[in-house]
């Protein structure tokens, strides 16, 4: 990726996760790592959103509510899991309310490891989505479907 | 009588880190009644215990919220060295308490960034998660980790910290505590912050008790009760005097946790001037055999944990009370009649930890 198309903006939805990883993603937005230098912007709606940041494993209670998210976000979007339980489920994968990871419910593009992950990972992740945006942009303008998930990482 | 409408709040909502549903049943711009549905967070994690052996089990503990969780391994650990009858050795002990500090340092930080979030000072949340990141580079120094450190083990702790790197603590966290006091000047004295939280949801001392309100939320209104004067850790050696503010709305809880990290970085000065030099693990022998009962303060305020071992390799129940789950009710209480627009701030104001509460 040689230079920015856009400024992405982010939703950030905690799944199932320790909260960990979800201080890392605010982490990421504030001073020392700061991903606002590449225009990231957190977002509180799924309609602005272009990039979906998901925490944790998925559960059967949030498992409507990540579905939901994630449709009404507009095409092109991309979704990030961050941390190794939206990944697998990661240490809560053997426990009987954990479905798996975030891929269990909708298509995930970047997958970012790490317990918690870490904020430079976090932003190598969403500098990864912003390549994948560009690559779907692109795919929409000449009619071809994004809906299916590449695997990254 | 005014029109009654229900408005959802959550679980995804942007003041929101973590995921909550309140059903906010409205009258004007007045909350009558607000109806709580929990479980987002639910994972299950009590029930490892009968799959992770009680030695790995202090990690899986420790994920119980990334936020306390150096506190939920330690006392995970602590409970289980009760039953054994292991004596900690006392570095070890000292270790526990100055990183327990530290951790409380880092989320009061995290609070008072996202309290200025939540009433729109975006400045303030920068400055708040800057000093935050200091505190963050000592823990990740001396544990490795930045959330997650896994530094317990039944029977003592993993890392230790030597005397250089504790002599840089105490001079980095001069900086942090100059730096806290220049912030302090706008939280609590700056006029819009005032306006947005002086005589906001008020917890009166007699409702305090009736809803069993813990931590900074209780001490708030006026009830003297800290965990750590029961002298877990290192800290019977301790000076500790609880902070109290006895106005009970969001500008004492403010107040409080602000005061408590100076309190803390004090602690922090006594057990490095105290700290003895010594083993800071002992080993262990065979499985635990009974039951024990820890309670903490954590910064959200008392955990109760117990843990209950049958003389095999895994543990037989393992509970925890979190703070979040007996401030929860308090809240409700001080929703009611409070206008809309503050509910944000009502709801963070007793620093709401889910996944603690939900595991």
């Amino acid at each position: 990726m040689a230079k920015m198309s856009k400024s992405p903006w982010v939703l950030h939805y905690d799944a199932a996760s320790c909260n960990g990883c979800d201080i890392e993603v605010l982490a990421c937005l504030t001073p020392i790592y700061d991903a606002e230098r590449f225009g990231v912007i957190n977002t509180g709606d799924p309609k602005h959103a272009d990039i979906f940041l998901i925490t944790g494993g998925i559960n059967e209670q949030c498992k409507d509510v990540v579905k939901q998210l994630y449709d009404q976000m507009p095409s092109p979007k991309v979704v990030v899991a961050v941390g190794i339980c939206a990944c697998s489920g990661g240490v809560f994968k053997d426990t009987y309310n954990i479905l798996g990871g975030a891929d269990t419910v909708i298509p995930v593009d970047v997958y970012v490891p790490g317990c918690a992950a870490r904020p430079e990972s976090i932003i190598d992740g969403i500098v990864k989505a912003i390549g994948i945006l560009d690559e779907k942009r692109a795919k929409m303008k000449k009619g071809l479907p994004v809906d299916e998930a590449k695997e990254e990482e | 009588m005014a029109t009654r409408s229900i408005v959802p709040f959550g679980p995804q909502h942007p003041v929101l880190p973590e995921p909550i549903h309140l059903d906010l049943v409205i009258e004007d711009e007045k909350v009558v009644e607000a109806i709580p549905s929990i479980g987002f967070v639910h994972r299950g994690l009590e029930s490892l215990v009968s799959k992770r052996e009680f030695t790995e089990y202090a990690y899986i503990a420790e994920r119980i919220c990334g936020i306390c969780s150096f506190m939920h391994g330690a006392s995970y650990c602590d409970a289980v060295e009760r039953i054994m009858g292991v004596e900690l050795p006392d570095r070890a002990k000292y270790l526990r308490t100055i990183w327990a500090e530290l951790s409380r340092i880092h989320s009061h930080l995290l609070w008072l960034g996202l309290l200025a979030d939540a009433f729109g000072f975006e400045s303030l949340f920068m400055h708040s998660w800057r000093i935050r990141e200091k505190i963050l580079d000592m823990l990740e120094e001396s544990t490795g980790g930045r959330c997650i450190f896994s530094v317990n083990t039944i029977g003592g702790v993993l890392k230790d910290i030597d005397d250089d790197m504790m002599k840089g603590f105490l001079t980095e966290l001069d900086k942090v505590e100059s730096d806290v006091r220049a912030m302090t000047a706008t939280f609590l004295s700056d006029a819009t912050v005032i306006n947005r939280l002086r005589g906001v949801g008020v917890l009166t001392k007699e409702q305090a008790h009736e809803f069993g309100a813990t931590g900074p939320f209780m001490r708030a209104s006026g009830i003297e009760r800290d965990m750590r004067q029961l002298g877990y850790y290192a800290y019977k050696d301790l000076d500790i005097e609880p902070i109290v503010s006895n106005e009970g709305d969001s500008y004492a809880r403010c107040e409080v946790r602000i005061k408590e990290i100076f309190q803390s970085i004090d602690l922090i000065r006594q057990a490095a001037e105290k700290v003895p030099a010594g083993e800071i693990a002992v080993p262990i022998k065979g499985n635990p055999d009974g039951e024990a009962f820890v309670r903490v303060e954590q910064p959200r305020g008392e955990a109760f944990y117990y843990v209950k071992a049958d003389g095999t390799k895994f543990i037989d129940r393992f509970r925890v009370r979190t703070p979040t789950f007996a401030n929860i009710p308090a809240m409700l209480e001080v929703l009611k009649g409070c206008d809309y627009a503050d509910v944000p701030i009502m709801v963070l104001t007793i620093d709401p930890c889910i996944s603690c509460t939900e595991r």
